[in-house]
């Protein structure tokens, strides 16, 4: 047995082991106990990725009762690298659940749901063929839907996003189904290298392309699909958002990466203009409705669909510049996919977490009620800043990294022989540039208003820090957002290598160097040129501040007046304000003013009623019309069933006659 | 050549320093003369630092470690800023390029830091200083991305330093259509990041107004005086990189000591030139209303978009 086998056999049998424990342990135990057992599991599958990634082979086949072909995992490279991901994202999550499991998410159910989850999503990168890849996938889908249900006693709201989050999941199921189908006709086999021996250039795979990146974006919360991310994110517990967007999402990204690496490698030019307009439809649409977003999970979630459509914008620059032949910038695109991909797993388990940690002392996630918390809790503010800085793409965080590569590829791609690629790379450019820095008033915003400042709600007053388990989670991923922000190069270089791409290479101590665009960062020469400078500033501002301390006062300017209500301060909601204003045409924010003059004067006014909605604009116009129209097919089927008995045998009746007729013809 | 680059960033980062807040000085003084008032000298901002450097620092209670922070992460983005860009020289680090992204990032870790002071006391005004401050610097930074991608276009590197020897190489690039629509753009990029008219009106005293001066409301002595000094090197470099990229002669390409002297007297010169533009300019504008300034930086985005696609298309031309 090799050591890839031996990985997948201890996942299998450790997430058995946490659905035991989930059911028969005692519940002041079961936390403790099931939540090492998953953590043991997010390990087993990040070893076994690395495994993977390095070299490994193995093959487990699994034989099915059923008159199918077996289950067939044998992970390749690619797979191991996302195995990684989804096994690090799940042990951290699991660690940090054990202190913050409390009510329906601290039941059996639960437990075991998460462990199945975290199963189904490590076996996912590690399928060799459609059908246990569907079978793995639809593991996944399940046990989630069934964890983002887990409060539905507590919120009404939890329901609506459940059967939101099915409905989606499954159109994604469905439409994979239909693309490895056709793929597998052409291909005569389901297993995926029969499949990749289908000529790119037929019909059937630009169909087949098609399909799967539709069923992919979909769960990777692509725009127009995005619909199902940012109710299911706020309505399921915090610590599985967190593996939600961090890793689920990314295997929407593992399957696109699957269909233009590996099933169809030599892609059309269109195939990558399609990649790219989901991309940057994506990034922009997200990061705006997560600008104007008040609720911090709903926030997180929107950012999640702009970071996915950054990933699907470098795939589709690496599809369509290897289309154009130009082959350094190409590599480097697709190599930046899986630098974004690390990247934001790393930082958006950290804010997800952190989001908890705000939600599990305070009970609430709207912004415009918190503040203050830097104070309060000093670890969850620290490591929530960090990962803030990593979303906005600040340096010396890996987010950073991840963009600048991206940022590279794109302004080296264009050539001036090809006019569509020299019109496209600019707008990209563009988007991304507009992205960062959208992303980056965000999470100003997102940090500002709920760490720094006055309470603003009686809720964040009293906050205090959760337990250890969640403290050491959150460290944990923020200290791996700087980590792979300062060095990056030696992994990005193993990665890309393994997965037969090049075009990253190490530069100074472990930066990254891009020799196919002649570009290069070295993040740890930056660090320390920004300390020398920083040495004579603080040096200096030391000085000072020995011959004079600060004095703390009451009131300091107060902005001209008494500093009276915590009210008065700016909340989320008027952060966003100028920016929502300025986006109007795409917000479409639904705004009420009512003005109650006191008695005849037009001048005195004795009441003013200020409302805003922000609803998202794809649902109400795109969605709401089709979910009309099944509600109205649905309440017509009804009609079918008035609930009288005669109908009933009636209708076995006719059934019975009707069968008769097809089995005598 | 990386002892050379540090004398060189060595040098950059004193003289922008002392240059810096007399730079402003002088902007000061040309608005004054122009609108009939005597002016205070153009060493009034170096009085002013002395001044807040002594006096108590007083902070508002509840505020935390940002408000302390935020200012020094301010100076030093400021700093590295002025060791990062081509002003005296363009000779950059070998194991640092001086690599255009690089240098709009960490432009941004001062803005961020800016933006979050303003936040920490808890009053209204910063509050909205902060918000419209980051709503500004959201949308400048696709044309500043653009235009510089215009500019690395014919070297093919977002190196800086390469872009500018390159412009001395050949004069006749900086007159072309490509570069000229880029620097328009950049230059009102360079306004809106260092809140001159018309975006913000550094001068202001009506609350409603303001953005920059909204931010630094509660903040006193040395915490200010930081302030100060961070946003006067983060004007005083955006402009010497103007400079180095609209008059490229004189910067030095080593750091034997007559190209440095030529390099710093130049770089005073350019900055001392542009600046006197820029007030005086100042002088016949108002400031927008908030809400124009995401059109008026529309249309820098427009221009420089423009000169990329330009570029690709006079390239194919030629």
């Amino acid at each position: 047995m090799t050591q890839v086998e031996v990985g997948l056999w201890a996942q299998l049998v450790l997430a058995l082991a946490t659905v035991s424990i989930a059911v028969l342990a005692r519940p002041a135990l079961r936390a403790r106990l099931a939540g090492s057992a998953a953590a043991a599991l997010g390990v087993a599958g990040a070893v076994t990725g690395v495994i993977a990634l390095t070299g490994g082979q193995g093959r487990l086949v699994i034989p099915l009762a059923l008159p199918v072909d077996p289950v067939v995992l044998s992970p390749t490279p690619l797979g191991g690298f996302f195995m990684v991901v989804a096994g690090a994202v799940g042990a951290v999550a699991a660690v940090y659940a054990i202190g913050y499991v409390h009510g329906p998410s601290a039941s059996s159910t639960s437990w075991a749901a998460f462990a199945t989850f975290l199963l189904g999503m490590q076996l996912v990168p590690g399928a060799a063929d459609a059908v246990s890849f569907l079978l793995a996938w639809e593991l996944m889908a399940a046990a989630s839907t069934v964890l983002v249900l887990t409060e539905h006693r507590e919120r009404i709201e939890v329901r609506s996003a459940a059967l939101w989050y099915a409905v989606m999941t499954h159109l994604s199921f469905l439409l994979i189904l239909i693309g490895f189908a056709v793929l597998s006709a052409a291909g005569h086999g389901t297993s995926f290298a029969a499949m990749s021996h289908v000529d790119p250039e037929s019909a059937g795979a630009s169909i087949a392309f098609v399909l799967l990146v539709l069923g992919f974006a979909t769960k990777a919360g692509i725009v127009p699909m995005h619909v199902w991310l940012p109710r299911a994110h706020p309505a399921a517990p915090s610590h599985v958002s967190a593996v939600m967007s961090a890793a689920m999402v990314k295997m929407g990204v593992y399957g696109v990466l699957l269909v233009v690496l590996q099933l169809l490698p030599a892609g059309r030019p269109w195939w990558g203009l399609v990649l790219l307009a989901l991309g940057t439809v994506s990034a922009l649409y997200g990061i705006l409705q997560a600008s104007v977003a008040t609720d911090l999970k709903r926030l997180l979630a929107y950012s999640t669909t702009e970071n996915v459509g950054l990933m699907f914008l470098a795939i589709g620059t690496g599809v369509l510049l290897r289309a154009y032949a130009v082959v350094g910038p190409a590599e480097v695109a697709a190599g930046t996919t899986l630098l974004l991909v690390a990247s934001h797993a790393a930082f958006k388990t950290t804010l997800f977490l952190g989001a908890g940690s705000v939600l599990h002392a305070t009970g609430v996630r709207d912004l415009d009620r918190l503040g203050g918390l830097g104070k309060r809790m000093p670890t969850t503010a620290a490591a929530f800043g960090i990962g803030a800085l990593g979303a906005a793409a600040l340096p010396i965080t890996c987010g950073f990294v991840a963009e600048w590569a991206l940022l590279q590829s794109l302004i080296h791609g264009a050539r001036p022989e090809d006019r569509l690629v020299a019109v496209v790379m600019p707008l990209a450019v563009a988007v991304v540039a507009l992205t960062a820095g959208l992303a980056l008033m965000t999470f100003v915003k997102a940090y500002g208003i709920a760490f720094l400042a006055r309470p603003r709600g009686p809720e964040a007053g009293v906050a205090h820090e959760g337990p250890a388990s969640m403290r050491v989670a959150l460290v944990v991923s923020a200290v791996v957002v700087v980590g792979l922000g300062l060095l990056p190069g030696v992994m990005a270089r193993a990665v890309v290598r393994a997965v037969g791409l090049g075009g990253i290479d190490v530069f100074g101590v472990s930066g990254l160097g891009l020799p196919g665009v002649g570009a290069a960062l070295d993040p740890v020469a930056l660090t320390g040129l920004t300390l020398l400078v920083a040495v004579s500033v603080l040096v200096v501002t030391w000085r000072m501040a020995r011959r004079r301390p600060p004095r703390p006062v009451e009131l300091a300017w107060g902005g001209g007046g008494v500093r009276v209500s915590p009210r008065m301060q700016y909340t989320a909601t008027s952060y966003a304000e100028p920016l929502s204003r300025v986006f109007d045409d795409a917000l479409r924010p639904e705004r009420d003013l009512e003005i109650t003059h006191a008695g005849e004067s037009r001048y005195l006014v004795e009441r003013v009623q200020f409302r805003q909605q922000l609803e998202d604009v794809v649902e109400v116009r795109a969605y709401a019309p089709g979910v009309r129209l099944v509600d109205r097919i649905g309440l017509a089927a009804r009609r079918l069933q008035n609930g009288s008995i005669h109908r009933y045998l009636g209708y076995s009746f006719v059934a019975l006659i009707a069968v008769l007729i097809v089995v005598s013809l | 050549m990386n002892a050379g680059a540090a004398t060189l960033a060595a040098v950059q980062v004193v003289v922008m320093v002392v240059v810096s807040p007399l730079l402003v000085g002088l902007m000061r003084q040309v608005r004054a003369r122009l609108e009939g008032r005597v002016g205070a000298g153009v060493l009034q901002p170096w009085r002013d630092l002395r001044k807040l450097a002594i006096k108590e620092t007083l902070r508002a209670a509840g505020t935390g470690r940002v408000s302390a922070v935020g200012p020094l992460v301010l100076v030093v983005s400021g700093l590295l800023v002025c060791v990062l860009i081509p002003l005296v020289g363009a000779v950059p680090f070998v194991s640092l390029p001086d690599d255009l992204f690089v240098v709009v990032s960490v432009l941004l870790v001062g803005t961020v830091a800016l933006a979050l002071v303003g936040l920490d006391a808890g009053t209204a005004f910063g509050g909205m200083g902060s918000s419209r401050h980051m709503t500004i610097a959201a949308l400048v930074e696709p044309t500043v991305l653009v235009a510089v991608y215009a500019l690395s276009i014919p070297v093919g590197s977002s190196a800086l330093s390469r872009i500018v020897v390159a412009r001395i190489d050949d004069p006749a690039s900086v007159a072309s259509p490509v570069s000229l629509l880029a620097l328009v753009a950049l230059v009102i990029a360079v306004v809106a990041e260092t809140g001159r008219l018309p975006v913000d009106n550094p001068s202001t005293h009506l609350e409603l107004t303001m953005i920059h001066e909204a931010m630094v409301i509660e903040s006193s002595g040395r915490d200010l005086g930081w302030l100060e000094l961070g946003s006067w090197l983060r004007l005083g470099a955006l402009l010497g990189l103007l400079g180095s990229l609209l008059v490229p002669w004189g910067v030095a390409q080593d750091a034997s000591v007559a190209a440095v002297l030529i390099g710093v007297v130049t770089l005073v010169l350019k900055l001392a030139a542009l600046g006197s533009v820029l007030a005086a300019a100042e002088v016949f504008v108002a400031k927008l209303r908030l809400f124009r300034v995401p059109e008026l930086l529309a249309g820098s985005f427009v221009l420089a978009f423009l000169a990329v696609t330009a570029s690709y298309l006079v390239v194919q031309a030629g």
